[in-house]
């Protein structure tokens, strides 16, 4: 009983928050955490429970971005009609795709998935009667406040939650988990691995669209560098994933947390203390930390990618139990 | 004619050098059964390492081969042996842990370089970066020539070692067979850590040979580690015969595409052989050959 209370508790509590907390800076983080639950949850579908390692999510994330951001700029249709289309353009690309692509194991999968990545931005960059290249699209805001953009995200986040906890618990979530076990024994046990597959993949598809849509109703600006970005959204997404829980329902919501705060904090230094701190005390020495940690960004992503499959390869959720054993542990020895 | 002629010669110069990071790539995933996402970045590692002997100590570009060499068998080495090594025993649901490690390994590799040296374009300027050498009205660039010389001699020098040496041997029975290799008295983690270190010396001297007519930059890793792999793919993967094809068809493939198509392209036209490829010939180069 206890159990089944807590997401109910938490949903509440996401609920209130915007109405708590006024500051235009936070709700715009907690956008962006929603944001990255929707991908997270999408990644770990296709990933986690299936075991086909997606390396590109940002070409998903990246069609959804600009449907959403060409219907607006071509046809002149609200960007709203992204969300929908924008999810069904990613289908669109993901099924071809796949049905290329799964004839590929393991790490070719992967590989297959970064490639499309590339190939998605060079187009977006060389097709600029279409998608105005490197320039980029502007869109728009509906909204001056970031109340409805935030409950559309919490919308989409919590669903996707939904959608992952649903299938995870119906016999498409052991069909999928049976393929990452073993893709061999589950082909002679009668499953159609290449049909699971797909719909694992078409389903994370939907949700990483819908994510990219959002990201371009919301910024209002997108350019192929942006939602293409290898390391900005296809490693944050495995990031998200793994930091939060590989295969496990609330990881991605964990690691959307932990990620997008971690992100922050080297983007502004600290949350603008380094840089105030700085400013107050007038040391060279700390603006000069100031600079390098800004630029850090990417290589505390690639430090982090290290030691979470070193020592935390389950994440998070998934590894919470050693990780409490292991600071009660670490206690108990402090005493 | 001519424009054809010269195009043919310029790619297939170029293919020479693409064979060499395409053998490394190889040889790693022969043997580890793993794509090292960090091959181009060790190549980058390996420019710098010769921008800087070049550009503070004075050695010539091709001198420096005996440094960078060495060198990079060491980082190759080290990565194996501390970070990828330990993988094995670390229990993850996820299945593709060590290729996300060695993408991980790459963002740090070219990060701690835009560290030390910022984004900005370097390059090796000697006397013969832009000579040529015309034969019958085609240009050889004196260069690239070099380097194509160079890359056959080190692939000869390579399959000799893998053919005649006791370790080269033991090298081709682990990526044939690893336990079999083990239960034989193969110390397979061993001989993943050298293979390692040899597949780094290989891109080593694949970087170090470009320097002299390629501009230099940290982000130069990422365009290399997708050749690599979509040599591997297009040669057949793990085959070593096939990665001197793949790289050959790659070099080709991109010199036609640019002078014909349009500069724009010679980075994708990679990327669409690699869909193509898996497509018509999943098997690769490879699986024309044998049967």
């Amino acid at each position: 009983m206890r159990k089944s209370f807590l997401p109910l508790l938490l949903l509440a509590a996401f609920i209130i928050f915007p109405f708590a907390v006024k500051h235009p800076y936070y709700q715009h983080l907690m956008i962006l955490v929603l944001m990255w639950v929707a991908i997270g949850s999408g990644w770990n579908l296709i990933s986690g429970f299936t075991g086909q390692v997606l390396f590109g999510a940002a070409c998903f994330f990246g069609i959804g971005a600009y449907t959403a951001a060409l219907l607006a700029h071509k046809l002149e249709i609200s960007a709203w009609w992204g969300l929908p289309l924008g999810a069904i353009a990613s289908v669109l690309l993901a099924f071809p795709f796949g049905w290329i692509c799964f004839r590929l194991r393991g790490p070719y999968f992967a590989l297959a998935t970064l490639a499309l990545n590339e190939i998605l931005r060079n187009v977006a960059t060389v097709w600029e009667s279409l998608t105005e290249g490197m320039v980029g699209i502007l869109v728009m805001q509906t909204f001056v406040s970031k109340v409805p953009y935030y409950f559309v995200a919490l919308i989409i986040a919590v669903g996707s939650l939904a959608l992952v906890h649903f299938v995870m618990r119906s016999r498409w979530g052991y069909y999928f988990v049976s393929i990452r076990e073993d893709q061999d024994a589950a082909e002679s046990m009668g499953i159609n691995t290449l049909f699971f597959k797909m719909l694992s993949l078409c389903l994370s598809s939907v949700l990483i669209g819908l994510a990219g849509a959002l990201y371009t109703v919301y910024m209002g600006f997108i350019d192929p560098k942006v939602v293409f970005s290898l390391h900005d959204i296809s490693i944050m997404a495995i990031l998200v994933g793994i930091v939060g829980g590989v295969s496990t329902v609330y990881g991605p919501a964990v690691g959307a947390l932990i990620m997008v705060a971690l992100q922050e904090v080297f983007r502004t230094a600290g949350f603008g203390l380094l840089p105030y701190l700085g400013k107050t005390t007038g040391w060279p020495f700390l603006s000069t930390v100031t600079k390098y940690v800004s630029e850090a960004h990417v290589l505390s992503f690639g430090i982090l990618v290290i030691l979470v499959i070193l020592y935390l390869p389950n994440g998070v959720v998934g590894d919470w139990n050693t990780l409490k054993n292991k600071l009660i542990f670490w206690r108990r020895n402090a005493v | 004619m001519e424009v054809f002629l010269q195009t043919l010669v310029a790619g297939t110069l170029k293919g020479g050098l693409y064979a060499l990071i395409g053998l490394g790539m190889t040889l790693i995933m022969g043997v580890m059964g793993i794509i090292n996402l960090a091959h181009g970045q060790i190549m980058m590692v390996a420019m710098y390492l010769t921008y800087v002997l070049f550009h503070y100590l004075g050695l010539d570009p091709y001198v420096t081969l005996v440094i960078t060499m060495p060198s990079l068998f060491l980082i190759g080495i080290l990565v194996q042996k501390f970070l990828l090594n330990p993988l094995i025993r670390v229990e993850s649901i996820l299945p593709e842990n060590q290729v996300l490690m060695t993408v991980g390994i790459g963002m740090v590799l070219t990060e701690v370089i835009r560290f030390i040296f910022t984004s900005n374009y370097l390059s090796v300027k000697t006397s013969y970066s832009s000579a040529a050498v015309f034969i019958g009205g085609i240009s050889f660039s004196v260069a690239l020539t070099i380097a194509f010389v160079f890359a056959c001699v080190l692939t000869l020098l390579l399959f000799w070692f893998l053919l005649k040496t006791d370790l080269g041997r033991s090298i081709r029975a682990v990526s044939q067979d690893a336990e079999a290799a083990q239960l034989m008295g193969v110390n397979s983690e061993r001989i993943k850590v050298i293979t390692m270190g040899i597949g780094s010396a290989l891109v080593a001297a694949a970087g170090t040979l470009l320097l002299p007519i390629y501009y230099l930059f940290p982000d130069i890793g990422g365009p290399f580690t997708r050749r690599a792999f979509v040599i591997t793919i297009l040669g057949g993967l793990g085959s070593t015969v096939g990665a001197i094809f793949g790289g050959l068809t790659l070099g080709l493939a991109e010199a036609f595409s640019s002078t014909y198509v349009g500069m724009e392209f010679e980075e994708m036209i990679g990327l669409i052989i690699f869909l193509l490829v898996l497509l018509f010939l999943p098997g690769g180069i490879k699986s024309l050959t044998k049967v």
